[in-house]
């Protein structure tokens, strides 16, 4: 599919199905827009991840809860968009996966490689769901700010 | 790809082969249940031969670290061996490089254990 300057979503169930589905859409559009092998792996990485947290943090599977994803080539960017309709996150609580007394941790490290991955990731949690951004400059396209914003 | 697994006994030592992807939901319940299986045969010197595995996502990097820690907490070993550029990319920027003995040659991988 290609996709010049349009917009793509999906609405999907609170299943595994839909984080392996999420995957494989984002590495067809980002195959599609030109990126790199790398890059489209970090672009799916990113979007599994986020799916992951919409399905299993936000919306914890709910069957009556559904997860949107969203694609859209503005300019020179991907911009990925997934929300969820669960209770939102405390930011504030994410503990550092890097920190030497949380290398052992089994979980936490979803934002963290979002943010590896991507050059803007914005989440807004709010008490009806969380919004999650997530942005790649295409064709090596920069810009100033590749840390995350909260 | 689904995760496959397959266990061969080298020299006292359990070199479990995986392929296919480590990820939420089957893949990483497969390698659990190896490990814990494993384990609880009383095969504490394990290594975990990923050279297949060309895909692992934040809930497979956890259950690989479930694996070490489980395995370390019942007096045993767990090394990797074999990493693809991909796995490796992701142990060294979550600073699980540091943690894991990583191999890349499967006899010296054996002789490594005490």
């Amino acid at each position: 599919m290609a996709m010049t300057e349009q917009r793509v979503s999906y609405t999907l169930d609170s299943s595994l199905e839909t984080i392996d589905s999420a995957e494989a859409r984002a590495t067809r559009i980002a195959t599609d827009l030109g990126f790199d092998e790398d890059e489209v792996l970090q672009i799916s990485m990113a979007v599994r991840e986020g799916a992951v947290n919409a399905v299993l943090h936000g919306n914890g599977y709910a069957p009556d809860k559904k997860v949107t994803l969203a694609f859209e080539h503005i300019g020179d960017n991907l911009v990925i968009t997934i929300c969820d309709q669960g209770k939102g996150m405390d930011l504030s609580k994410i503990p550092n996966p890097l920190a030497p007394e949380n290398l052992l941790k089994t979980s936490g490290r979803g934002i963290f490689l979002m943010r590896s991955f991507m050059d803007v990731v914005e989440i807004r949690p709010s008490q009806t769901g969380t919004e999650l951004k997530l942005i790649k400059h295409v064709h090596g396209a920069t810009a100033d700010g590749k840390e995350a914003s909260q | 790809m689904t995760m496959k697994v397959g266990s061969r006994q080298v020299d006292g030592v359990t070199i479990v082969d995986c392929s296919g992807r480590i990820t939420l939901g089957e893949g990483s319940v497969i390698l659990r249940d190896m490990v814990r299986d494993l384990l609880s045969k009383g095969n504490k010197k394990i290594v975990l031969n990923l050279a297949e595995v060309n895909y692992i996502d934040s809930s497979g990097i956890g259950e690989l670290v479930s694996a070490f820690t489980t395995t370390k907490n019942q007096g045993g070993e767990l090394k990797l061996l074999n990493l693809t550029k991909k796995v490796n990319d992701l142990l060294q920027i979550t600073k699980l490089y540091t943690v894991f003995d990583v191999k890349d040659d499967e006899t010296a991988a054996v002789k490594s254990f005490k």
